[in-house]
């Protein structure tokens, strides 16, 4: 254990080296890196933050869509639905009115068909009767005295 | 063994002898300097392997460590001194790894490169942990001490460090400047004497320790071995650490205002 001043000098000299050596070559890049790196962690951190934020937010708009949509489509088929109901009810009452337009064409058609042919049998009764008559009645009867009757009986008819 | 041939006292002190070249005020102890050195360049490399391709991205294994170790420095600097860190966390750094890859070389088994020195280089005795000579661990807290008054004038200035040191700790009083100068100055001078010795005494006894182990017989001597190496497995970073906190401590005393 004997002191030795230039070992000891050597020993300083090299402590100091080794100092500026590791200030010089080891913290700048590292320390730089790692203060890009706490930089880097900390913006992507705020992304993160901001876009699950965003992704609330859209949620909730897309909630807000889903539910007015759901609302239209509702309205829509309520219109729809009145819609056809109108439509039945429009389409009964005009063929209850055909019907009855249709019925009421064929009674008064009837009722012509009738007419006529109560008229076309009144001419041939009277005409028949007066045969008949004649033909039973064909001595004593004279015809012009009996027709007034006649005429009253075919009213009759 | 070698025991036969020579007394265990003489593989004791021949254990103990430096590679010295030179006389008196000139000798220099070769092999501490050559071991430090060789320490130190071997850790600045492995530093600057991690610093090398540094990337702001995911790191690579060796750059990861680097960081971490020099987050490890920068704390415990940050955590007592409050100026600028850019000298003073590399310098707490290079304290820490130097005196780690010193006091891990007192785990080589003692005799290994010696005898290699030996055979190879012909070189009689040779001591290769640099903190079991008291020439390495001086050279550092001397070294530290010119720190101190570096820091202490740089925090103070010139006449603020020099009034500190007659008027503190006893006062301003003129009858009491001597006082307070000589108990400045013991104090000053004390602080690298305890930071050397310490790591010094503490290296040199588990080397004397091991030296001492060899000395048994082969068949019995891995068990103290093991169990010494172990237990001065703990003792290896915790005298680097304590060197380097000291020395932050220090420097910080001496750099910022107390009162």
């Amino acid at each position: 254990m004997e002191i030795s001043p230039l070992t000891l000098i050597a020993q300083g000299a090299g402590f100091f080296a080794f100092i500026y050596a590791t200030m010089k070559l080891v913290w700048p890049p590292l320390t730089q890196a790692m203060a890009e790196r706490e930089q880097r962690i900390s913006e992507g951190l705020a992304v993160a933050e901001r876009s699950a934020h965003e992704k609330e937010l859209a949620k909730s708009k897309a909630v807000e869509t889903i539910r007015e949509a759901r609302q239209q489509s509702q309205d829509i088929i309520r219109q729809a639905e009145k819609r056809a109901a109108e439509i039945v009810e429009q389409a009964k009452q005009q063929g209850r009115q055909e019907g009855e337009r249709q019925l009421t064409a064929a009674r008064s058609e009837i009722e012509q068909e009738v007419n006529r042919a109560r008229a076309q049998l009144r001419a041939q009764v009277a005409d028949l009767a007066v045969a008949g008559a004649a033909n039973i009645l064909k001595r004593e009867i004279d015809s012009d005295a009996h027709q007034q009757m006649i005429d009253e009986l075919v009213k009759q008819i | 063994m070698a025991s036969e041939q020579y007394s265990a006292s003489d593989i004791v002190t021949h254990h103990l002898e430096h590679w010295r070249v030179g006389e008196g005020m000139w000798a220099v102890n070769l092999d501490t300097i050559f071991f430090s050195m060789l320490c130190g360049v071997v850790m600045v490399f492995l530093l600057w392997l991690g610093a090398r391709k540094a990337s702001s991205g995911v790191p690579s294994k060796m750059q990861n460590f680097v960081e971490l170790l020099i987050e490890f420095a920068d704390n415990s600097v940050k955590a007592t001194f409050h100026g600028p860190r850019d000298f003073m966390a590399p310098l707490a750094l290079t304290i820490f790894l130097w005196v780690l890859f010193w006091n891990f070389l007192d785990l080589v088994p003692i005799d290994w490169i010696p005898l290699l020195a030996k055979t190879v280089f012909g070189l009689e005795s040779l001591k290769i942990v640099p903190s079991a000579d008291v020439n390495a661990t001086f050279g550092l807290s001397i070294s530290v001490l010119m720190l101190i008054i570096y820091y202490g004038i740089k925090g103070k200035g010139v006449l603020g460090f020099g009034k500190e040191l007659m008027t503190h700790p006893f006062g301003a009083n003129p009858l009491l400047v001597p006082f307070n100068l000589i108990l400045n100055l013991v104090e000053m001078i004390a602080k690298p004497i305890s930071l050397a010795m310490r790591l010094f005494g503490n290296l040199f006894a588990a080397e004397l320790i091991f030296i001492l182990i060899s000395l048994l017989p082969f068949w019995i001597l891995w068990a103290p071995d093991i169990v010494w190496a172990l237990f001065h497995l703990l003792v290896v970073p915790l005298q680097a650490f304590l060197f380097m906190t000291l020395t932050i401590i220090y420097i910080s005393l001496a750099y910022e205002d107390q009162h």
